[in-house]
């Protein structure tokens, strides 16, 4: 958990980040969206104290951030950037191995942690474990970055824009990745991003930043029906709300008991009702069976019902 | 079969090392260009003596120059040190553009003659090259490496250490060779203040009207400078390959 309070950064004349407050649950992943040079990377630099906050406090799972000093509380939060950062003068395994080097581990530890983070990230530690990294693609090159990031087995993950520099496939690949791995070491995750659909399908929450000011800091869902701002309902967009209102549920979430009639497309429970509905409307069916993985009719989820929940109110 | 400009650096090696050893070998070489029988070869001292000499204190005050030149590198590119930035590039500048020979000249009446007034007017023209190398080179550092470093805690000691100084060190290492290459021919001067050096050798022809000695001399300082420029350039690439650089 982290708990910002008040937090502010102050160049000079300009106030860059301005009384931010707000509270990352444990576990789950915040996205941060905003224009540029609204200050994103001043607030999340501000909670590994790359940047020093010129008022407020930052607690980590419990610790004021301030007391201690800041290279020791950076090997403890993992941190990955745009354009991946990596040194180019060492190997894949190298660059991994930076922060257990760091901390002292042990060199068997660290080698087995290496190697059982190139596996997750789908690269074969034999072929790119002794490689440089101008050796490898780009996506490639940002996985090793995120690898290296989460090497010591942070309970906090800090990204800017990590995603930035990948084309849409491989992006949509590397937040699917992101996700999976979050969820299975329960890592805190504060994202910062330009792209407003990239905070809606990571964030459990999105905060939104205008010059300096936290605007809104809430469910996805809730910028949509209630934004808080005109600048946030500007962000998100309002021409197609509805759409993305739908895209945050899933077809578990609008269940109904029951199976649709024989011409019905079949989905998955984790499906979202965004893509449920563009089945329906492709099929011409009034009603889609959701399947369990095993092929058994869990229930359905209705035109009707999607209708219904992609209106305001 | 080795390239043709391996060959070409064997070659002035063994015609360095040749003159060096049996001098009296190139002497038909040389009597054209002496008059009234004068030696054709220089006869006042041992040529590899000199030339050791001479090597010895190129080495020696480019040593300190790169000691010198890449600290203050570091130091005004680290946070609290880039407010002496102006001061050190005009000092390193003055080095440079103070012609040796006024160095020379000022130093002498300070320390006597000998070895260490040339040592002083060395290590000063030596030091620009290495200094504004060591700059670019750490300036030079992908600012996302840095950031990351930082991001990873490393301390500012260990990021210098471990990241920006091998990221660095084939611009520093370029620097370092540029001096020493324009030191062999800059030592020559050292002479004229007593240090030994091939500058005698030189001198030695003007005084006595000799135009063979101020060959001789030239002949094997710009065969040094030539070889030391490859040697250096193959240790460059030795310690880049070590490193990963190249
Ligand atoms: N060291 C600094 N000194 C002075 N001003 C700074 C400094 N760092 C950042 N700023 C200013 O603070 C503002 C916010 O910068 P920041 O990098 O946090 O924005 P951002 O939201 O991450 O933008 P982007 O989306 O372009 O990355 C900018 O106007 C920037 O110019
Ligand atoms: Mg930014």
């Amino acid at each position: 958990m982290i708990e910002i309070s008040s937090l502010s950064k102050v160049y000079a004349e300009a106030t860059v980040v301005d009384e931010v407050s707000m509270v990352v649950a444990g576990g789950s992943i915040t996205a941060i969206v905003g224009t540029s040079g609204s200050g994103k990377s001043t607030l999340l630099r501000m909670i590994n104290r790359l940047v020093e906050p010129t008022r407020g406090r930052v607690v980590i799972n419990g610790r004021d951030a301030a007391t201690v000093p800041g290279h020791l509380l950076r090997r403890e939060i993992g941190y990955a950037i745009q354009g991946h950062g990596l040194f180019p003068h060492r190997t894949v395994a190298e660059n991994i191995a930076t922060v257990p080097r760091l901390l002292g581990w042990q060199a068997a530890r660290t080698r087995a942690r290496v190697e059982e983070l190139l596996r997750i990230f789908q690269l074969e530690p034999a072929e790119y474990g002794a490689k440089f990294p101008h050796q490898l693609s780009g996506g490639q090159q940002q996985r090793v970055g995120v690898a290296r990031a989460l090497a010591a087995e942070p309970r906090v993950l800090l990204m800017d824009e990590p995603f930035g520099a990948l084309d849409p496939i491989i992006r949509g690949q590397a937040q699917d990745d992101l996700r999976d791995i979050q969820r299975r070491f329960g890592t805190t995750v504060v994202l910062v991003t330009h792209d407003i659909d990239e905070a809606f399908r990571l964030g459990d929450h999105v905060g939104v930043m205008s010059r300096g000011r936290l605007l809104q800091y809430d469910r996805p869902a809730m910028l949509l029906t209630h934004p808080a701002d005109p600048f946030v309902s500007r962000l998100t967009g309002t021409a197609d709300r509805a759409l993305k209102l739908l895209s945050l549920t899933t077809a578990a979430q609008a269940m109904e008991p029951g199976a649709a009639a024989g011409d019905g497309p079949a989905v998955a429970a984790t499906d979202s009702l965004r893509d449920v509905l563009a089945q329906l409307l492709w099929s011409g069916a009034a009603a889609a069976t959701v399947r369990r993985p095993d092929g058994s009719a869990a229930g359905q989820v209705t035109l009707a019902g999607i209708l219904a929940r992609g209106r305001s109110d | 079969m080795p390239r043709p400009a391996t060959l070409l650096r064997l070659a002035a090696l063994a015609l360095l090392l040749a003159f060096l050893i049996v001098p009296q070998r190139f002497a038909p070489l040389f009597v054209p260009f002496t008059e009234y029988g004068a030696p054709p070869i220089y006869d006042q001292g041992s040529l590899p003596m000199l030339a050791l000499a001479h090597l010895g204190t190129v080495f020696a005050a480019t040593a300190v120059s790169a000691i010198v030149a890449i600290g203050l590198g570091i130091l005004v590119t680290r946070a609290g040190g880039a407010e002496f930035l102006p001061l050190s590039r005009t000092l390193v500048n003055i080095g440079q553009t103070f012609p040796p020979v006024a160095v020379l000249a000022i130093a002498v009446p300070l320390v006597g003659f000998g070895e260490l007034p040339t040592l002083i007017a060395l290590f000063a023209y030596g030091l620009l090259p290495i200094f504004e190398n060591t700059l670019s080179g750490l300036q030079s550092c992908p600012p996302a490496v840095v950031e990351a470093a930082d991001g990873m805690g490393m301390s500012p000691r260990q990021r210098l250490l471990a990241v920006e100084l091998p990221l660095a060190m084939p611009l520093i290492l370029e620097g370092v060779r540029l001096s020493l290459v324009v030191n062999v021919g800059t030592a020559t001067i050292g002479s004229t203040v007593a240090a030994k050096g091939l500058g005698e050798v030189i001198i030695a022809g003007l005084l006595s009207n000799n135009t063979a000695f101020i060959l001789q001399g030239g002949l094997v300082t710009g065969l040094m400078a030539i070889l030391l420029y490859e040697l250096m350039g193959t240790v460059e690439r030795r310690i880049l390959r070590a490193t990963h650089l190249a």
